[in-house]
């Protein structure tokens, strides 16, 4: 993993630490207000792109992790009053022990059924969580603004949820970088082009595909805390929210699945894209639409992504981007 | 040492038996050839060697290990490896890569930078070297099935499983084909080929062994096998019925 191997990636992690820094260095709470969601999608999609990319599984209900993983750490700091990185660490591992169970009973399903199980998924925990007294039930959990204090204030808090994030997207940029990079994620890639091929050449492919389905969950788990840590508050509908997968979906795909810049490109292009449309009086309601007629052009047109349309292109950029 | 035994193999789906009763024992260093008409269970009897099947009677023996049943992957970590009829490349990585790919996971279990090496060195064996940083998918067929091979071999198998390499090849890609297959089994690879191409299988055939339906019909050397009139009428048909073939379809032609 030495500079000169992969030139490609020290930049992108350096420009991504660069400008996450940014808001912190000049104490502009706007512009760390907009880079907030920016940078959670980026975490996000890189998350996803490891089944999604690497695997080829389409995880549709991604999200599942991320409301999880929100639920246990409200739970934990509104209950038992835990600090934020305890909290951080519990939805983590929520979340991974959930894509191990799961990972075990549906990543046998292949192609759509598995999609369709993972939606499946979502539904269930969201019925679950509705129903579930200790997580509040459709009501949810609020948490009580005495939980900042420990944290020098609200003002305080969210300048350190900000800056946890701003490591998280990094570790999150990195890890996708490490699977790539890795006997275990050729092992993936293998298992995406030909699962029967893959098989016969050797791999372990369950314990492969869990173990990415896994990869996967882990930071979506710990961002979902960070997420309602900063929200203060979480409701079963918004946290399992079904159109939150599919944008995330979308800004895999249109980056280019399969990459480690493409997620983190997709991601950034769609939340800022998506910020104009909130503006516009026109697409402020239908900003799904969207994002919808998005994929569907992406899919058509360019199913490798803008990075894969790139390499494809440019050949020679092979060598540097990742 | 047999590197393979198959005793009293019987697959059956639903009410058809693909195989029924394969016998055969594989001393180690061998090419044997099996061969036999379309339907007569080659593909399957490959399948249930490597695992992909599993037999309703009968036991395989790998290398002195009962491996009935065995997972494919493991299967293929003790030392088997595959080629398919149907050329499988992994399309979106590189030519490089699929063969890494094959070394990494196969018998043993090597890291990325050793199979980097190994690859290399099994690319310039079946004559892609030039192309090792392209997709895999930017191939011709000729060049996937060579890739093919190349994937198998990194594994460092004792015994090769190769189903139809030659369909589809010209005349001059097969005469490279063959000498690959010698040059293997002089490497101590052990290969089971199944193939339409007769003078092929002939030339470098220590043994074969013929299937019809199912059931194995004979067991010997090639030149003794084509001797055999069941051989010679499940394989290359009824003469007469050829014949009479023939003659019928003139008559509509006439008509």
């Amino acid at each position: 993993m030495s500079l000169r191997r992969a030139p490609g990636f020290w930049l992108l992690l350096a420009v991504t630490l660069a400008i996450g820094l940014l808001p912190i260095v000049t104490g502009n709470p706007m512009v760390r207000e907009t880079l907030y969601t920016i940078y959670l999608a980026i975490a996000l999609a890189g998350s996803l792109n490891i089944i999604l990319g690497y695997t080829g599984y389409i995880s549709f209900g991604h999200v599942v992790f991320f409301g999880l993983g929100g639920y246990v750490g409200l739970y934990l700091i509104s209950s038992f009053n835990t600090s934020i990185w305890l909290a951080i660490l519990a939805g983590g591992v929520a979340a991974g022990l959930l894509a191990f169970l799961l990972g075990s009973a549906i990543l046998r399903l292949r192609g759509a059924y598995f999609a369709l199980a993972t939606i499946g998924i979502n539904e269930a925990m969201r019925a679950f969580v509705n129903n579930f007294p200790p997580f509040g039930g459709p009501t949810g959990i609020s948490l009580h603004f005495s939980v900042y204090q420990p944290y020098g204030g609200a003002t305080q808090a969210l300048w350190l949820d900000y800056g946890i994030l701003v490591a998280l997207t990094l570790a999150s940029i990195l890890l996708s970088y490490l699977v790539k990079s890795s006997k275990f994620g050729l092992g993936l890639m293998a298992i995406r082009e030909d699962e029967d091929a893959a098989e016969v050449m050797g791999i372990h492919t369950t314990q492969s595909k869990t173990w990415a389905y896994l990869l996967s969950a882990i930071i979506p788990g710990m961002l979902g805390v960070l997420y309602y840590f900063k929200n203060s508050s979480i409701e079963p509908s918004d946290a399992f929210n079904l159109a939150s997968s599919i944008e995330l979906l979308v800004m895999v795909m249109l980056g280019g699945s399969g990459t480690v810049l493409g997620p983190v490109i997709g991601a950034a292009g769609y939340e800022i894209l998506r910020g104009y449309l909130l503006l516009s009086r026109l697409f402020r309601d239908i900003q799904l639409t969207v994002s919808g007629l998005l994929l569907l052009l992406v899919v058509l047109f360019i199913p490798q992504g803008a990075v894969g349309w790139l390499t494809r292109r440019y050949p020679r950029l092979r060598q540097v981007i990742i | 040492m047999n590197v393979l035994q198959v005793s009293g193999v019987t697959k059956k789906f639903g009410g058809l038996k693909a195989l029924t009763n394969v016998t055969f024992d594989m001393p180690e260093g061998q090419v044997l050839g099996v061969i036999g008409p379309n339907g007569a269970g080659k593909t399957t009897l490959f399948n249930v060697i490597n695992g992909i099947f599993h037999p309703e009677e009968g036991r395989i023996v790998f290398r002195e290990q009962d491996v009935t049943g065995m997972r494919p992957d493991r299967l293929a970590r003790l030392g088997l490896a595959r080629t398919h009829q149907i050329v499988r490349p992994l399309n979106e990585l590189t030519v490089r890569e699929n063969v890494m790919a094959g070394a990494c996971f196969g018998r043993e279990d090597h890291g990325l930078k050793a199979a980097g090496a190994i690859a290399d060195e099994v690319l310039e064996f079946v004559g892609l070297a030039d192309h090792s940083r392209q997709l895999a998918s930017s191939l011709n067929i000729a060049e996937k099935k060579r890739l093919e091979m190349a994937r198998a071999l990194a594994a460092r198998p004792y015994l090769l499983l190769r189903d139809e390499v030659l369909a589809g090849l010209d005349l001059a890609e097969i005469a490279i084909m063959i000498t690959a297959i010698r040059q293997i089994r002089a490497r101590g690879v052990s290969i089971i080929i199944i193939e339409h191409v007769m003078q092929a299988i002939m030339q470098v055939s220590d043994r074969l062994i013929v299937l019809d339906y199912g059931q194995q019909i004979a067991e010997g050397k090639p030149e003794d096998g084509m001797q055999d009139s069941r051989v010679i009428e499940a394989y290359l048909g009824n003469p007469e019925l050829a014949k009479k073939l023939m003659g019928s379809e003139l008559d509509d032609g006439a008509a």
